[in-house]
């Protein structure tokens, strides 16, 4: 048993990690919920707002405070030509096309970067405002860390109260219930399907920029994500956007403690967990059994 | 046709055959397998490639009147895929010899595959010393580093100075922990300990957790016993949690100057590294990395991978030209016997065992403010001589040694 002080500190690092899970199952439970898209694009997406920052940085000198607003803009103006282009021709089919198309989509985005940039990766330093750290007694906290919880505890309960407390986020999932209805008391519903996915996709965008500084930005590095963030949504319950943030933190606690007490078990025990509550319960922890 | 043509066209093709007399199918091919597309595609990659076909064509592009001939594939860091190629340029393509071949899964299968059907494997971007160890062969040559060097270069440098308690962060696959076994073994050998280890899944995004377990271990020195992006990423969050600051060093046991570069200097200065080669080291190595820079485009220079194919094939095509023949075991017997001279390796020399033996640099990265131009990242602690950067002969457990 290690010190608790070790502990704590691992704790928070899991906590952190959690949040960074989080924004992105935000996303891709927000696509799946509301549009019935399996978006496997969302991890190219995630690499392209980091890459988007990092363009600024280099190209245009413009710093990480604006990036995290330009950035999600870009992405999620990208994701909503995605949408009108691609995906809307796949509405009435089966899921299973819609994931196909990003998938592909994904690899060929994936791929461009790749043939530009090479694999290593682009620099990308901590922002000047949030360098160094708290020494917390237990551990040592970079600032930074502490601004991607806020940061993202911030996203999720701002995404959650839009879509659940709002006219907007009611009359959007009045039009995925019943898009002809809602089309009759004259709202654009495939503008509100557009505008949803360009939502989501702006979502993987900024945990782009989010991670920026403290992961390596290269194209790859989606890719070795977002298979941890599917286990997360499964596990939440697909489309249950308060079930996935709660999922995702709570799942970046449990990875954490695994690095302590047993860490080459770390990468595998989100999916032993994932199969575990697909054989309890097949709906996921906070998901509805259609 | 009847046997007087059969007769005259035999005797026709034997005296094309005559010109060269031992170059089989009149052209010398020679196959760049590497990465081309993953991990390791800015260390070796399309680089070594171009490295190769520089030395082709400085060398004049034919070696006893035949030409030479450059091809290259992806093996995509999958030994399947790279066997399946190899036996395809040996079975059906003519290639006369490997090159390359970074990933040590990859090139352990090569080295069965082109022992078995005699050609040559000239391995620049691999990492493992079984491939000079149990594993060695008759017709390959291992040429610019491998973790045995790696792991002495920077394990006994750095407890000799007085960093003499270690914990290492290790990649949990072969590679990693032979870097890490190899890395102790030199640490304890030059009179320090290891505190502990902690085995990260391979691949791994975050590395605070474990960098806070070797933070707490209170050992001098954090090794890093991965690689590429593994590697970004530990040195990267390192830094961020000011690991760097607060007097515990941290040293990347197998990094390359790529890797520096993607890093950038704020956040890599002042680890500690050991390297094959260094673009920047005379005027020698500078202009060829000018040459190399500029075919390569995107303002890059060259890693000692590049620079090793490119040093690997020249020294290949003198051995052919020297034997008068492109045989695989005797060009290789024949490289045995040549010292290298060029602007890779002053008085490198290949033991019986395929072993390139030449000097090892342990580098320093420079601070910001010390870096002067673009790829000014190396600051030279010391020329680690070869004999003792690399392993003992005796010592791999070769049976090519053995039987001699």
């Amino acid at each position: 048993m290690p010190p608790l002080p070790v502990l704590m500190g691992q704790l928070l690092l899991g906590l952190i990690n959690g949040a960074f899970y989080a924004v992105l199952s935000l996303g891709l439970a927000l696509i799946f919920g509301l549009l019935n898209i399996i978006n496997f694009a969302h991890g190219a997406q995630y690499m392209m707002g980091a890459f988007v920052a990092w363009l600024l940085l280099t190209v245009t000198g413009i710093g990480f405070w604006p990036a995290l607003l330009i950035s999600p803009i870009v992405i999620g103006l990208f994701g909503m030509a995605v949408e009108r282009t691609m995906l809307r021709r796949l509405a009435k089919l089966d899921p299973l096309y819609g994931l196909l198309l990003t998938f592909g989509l994904a690899l060929v985005i994936e791929g461009l970067f790749r043939q530009q940039y090479g694999v290593s990766g682009q620099p990308y330093q901590v922002p000047s405002a949030l360098q160094g750290g708290i020494n917390l007694g237990f551990m040592f906290l970079p600032i930074y860390r502490g601004f991607v919880v806020i940061a993202s505890l911030v996203i999720c309960l701002g995404t959650w109260l839009a879509i659940d407390k709002t006219k907007l986020g009611a009359l959007l999932r009045a039009a995925t219930e019943n898009p002809s209805l809602v089309r009759a008391f004259g709202v654009n519903v495939p503008l509100m399907i557009t505008a949803t996915y360009g939502f989501g996709a702006a979502l993987a965008g900024i945990a782009g920029v989010l991670a920026a500084p403290v992961y390596a930005v290269n194209p790859l590095m989606g890719s070795n994500i977002i298979i941890i963030v599917f286990a997360v949504v499964v596990i939440g319950g697909m489309g249950s956007i308060l079930g996935s943030v709660l999922t995702g933190f709570g799942l970046g606690l449990v990875e954490g403690l695994t690095k302590v007490f047993y860490p080459e078990a770390s990468s595998t025990v989100i999916f032993v967990i994932m199969a575990i509550v697909l054989l309890v319960k097949p709906a996921g922890l906070f998901g509805k059994a259609s | 046709m009847n046997f007087r043509k059969w007769m005259m066209v035999s005797a026709l093709a034997l005296m094309g055959v005559g010109a060269n007399a031992q170059i089989s199918d009149n052209v010398v091919k020679i196959g760049v397998l590497t990465d081309l597309s993953g991990a390791y595609s800015d260390l070796a990659g399309k680089g070594s490639v171009v490295a190769a076909e520089m030395a082709v064509a400085d060398f004049g592009g034919k070696v006893k009147g035949a030409p030479v001939v450059v091809v290259s594939a992806d093996h995509q860091n999958k030994p399947d895929v790279g066997s399946a190629i190899a036996n395809r340029w040996i079975d059906t393509e003519q290639v006369d010899a490997i090159f390359d071949v970074p990933t040590s899964s990859v090139a352990l299968a090569i080295q069965e595959i082109t022992r078995t059907k005699d050609r040559v494997h000239i391995n620049s971007g691999a990492g493992s010393s079984l491939l000079t160890g149990e594993k060695c062969s008759p017709t390959m040559v291992h040429y610019t580093y491998d973790t045995y060097a790696q792991a002495r270069g920077t394990g006994t440098a750095l407890t000799k100075q007085g960093d003499d308690s270690w914990f290492f962060i290790t990649a949990d696959y072969a590679f990693g922990h032979s870097l890490e076994n190899d890395t102790s073994a030199a640490v304890k050998d030059a009179g320090g300990k290891v505190l502990g280890a902690v085995n990260a899944p391979f691949p791994n995004t975050d590395f605070s957790s474990f960098l806070l377990q070797a933070q707490a271990s209170k050992a001098k020195v954090i090794g890093l016993a991965n690689a590429g992006a593994d590697t970004i990423n530990s040195i990267k969050q390192a830094h961020e949690f000011g690991i760097d600051k607060s007097g515990q060093k941290l040293t990347g046991l197998l990094t390359f100057i790529s890797d520096v570069n993607s890093l950038g200097l704020e956040t890599a200065q002042g680890i500690i590294i050991t390297d094959g080669w260094y673009w920047d080291l005379n005027d020698e190595t500078r202009a060829w990395a000018k040459k190399w820079s500029e075919k390569m485009g995107g303002g890059r220079m060259p890693t000692s991978v590049h620079a090793g194919v490119y040093s690997a094939v020249t020294q290949y095509l003198k051995a052919i030209d020297k034997a008068g023949t492109d045989e695989a075991k005797k060009v290789v017997d024949t490289m045995k016997t040549m010292p290298i001279n060029d602007m890779f390796a002053k008085n490198g020399k290949i033991r019986a065992d395929g072993r390139m033996v030449h000097d090892m640099l342990l580098v320093q990265i420079k601070k910001p403010s010390e870096s002067k131009y673009p790829w000014d990242y190396y600051k030279i602690l010391r020329t680690i001589p070869g004999d003792e950067a690399y392993r003992p002969l005796d010592k791999g457990n070769c049976p090519l040694v053995a039987a001699k």
